[in-house]
């Protein structure tokens, strides 16, 4: 924060791989760089698909699990209604101008934001920095990441 | 809201320091601005970025986000932020004299 309370700088993680767990970080990532703060982004476990090459372009709505789906748990594990939910969800955000994840990612690094990867859940998911999308800039460890967060916010979604 | 002095010109901002009355904006108004904001020289880019904001606003009445900018003024999302560096949206706004645009993205 700076002196007049405003927050200058935030650091965000994402930890989940689904489309409901990866926009709010994005949307809040490029909203803090709109407004002139500092921003990163850190994907770790499940939200490194959110940069994943080969799946990037696949994330899809979680419809099991989640009561404010508003359907049925056992419907929800139907074959094919995560791809369902999915695409009437993509639907409505291309009405109102919301960008595809993976178009999104490049207008966020474009704004300046940092975006890197959790060394930890990428070793465990035996991945490598060719694995990712050119605008993760580097793997780092959960101290790097401090460090970069350092003086700002962070932010856990 | 206050009433500030810019350019020889008295104009109506609010908190923020964005303008209440887009009327009231003058080109020296957005200079004054723009170099008490540390944008110096103003280049034609800048103004491209200004005049679109302006144009969108009247349209539209709120003014582009960062997305649309980049998608529809010409300018892309890299220079917005180099020729704006305290974020486009918003600081662009300000000197182009429009209220904040209310887009989240």
């Amino acid at each position: 924060m700076n002196g007049d309370g405003k927050i200058t700088k935030v650091s965000i993680i994402v930890s989940k791989g689904s489309l409901e767990g990866i926009y709010p970080a994005l949307i809040m990532a490029n909203g803090a760089r709109a407004e002139g703060m500092e921003a990163n982004l850190f994907f770790t476990f499940f939200g490194l698909d959110a940069i994943h090459r080969k799946r990037i372009d696949h994330i899809k709505v979680a419809t099991v699990g989640n009561p404010a789906m508003h359907i049925p748990t056992l419907i929800g594990g139907l074959p094919g209604m995560s791809g369902i939910a999915t695409h009437m969800m993509g639907k409505k955000m291309d009405e109102l101008d919301i960008p595809p994840i993976h178009e999104f990612i490049e207008m966020i690094s474009d704004t300046g934001c940092g975006m890197y990867a959790c060394k930890a859940s990428v070793d465990m998911f035996g991945m490598e920095k060719n694995d990712f999308v050119e605008q993760v800039q580097d793997i780092i460890t959960v101290g790097d990441f401090y460090d970069l967060a350092a003086g700002g916010q962070i932010i856990f979604t | 809201m206050s009433t500030a002095t810019i350019a020889g010109t008295s104009v109506e901002l609010n908190d923020e320091g964005f303008f209440v009355d887009p009327t009231q904006w003058t080109h020296e108004i957005a200079v004054e601005m723009a170099t008490a904001d540390g944008i110096s020289p103003i280049t034609d880019q800048h103004w491209q970025v200004i005049d679109f904001m302006r144009k969108e606003y009247f349209e539209k009445g709120t003014g582009p986000t960062v997305r649309v900018l980049g998608k529809t003024s010409g300018v892309s999302v890299k220079d917005l932020y180099r020729l704006f560096p305290k974020g486009p949206a918003k600081m662009a706004a300000r000197i182009a004299g429009i209220p904040k645009p209310k887009g989240c993205i």
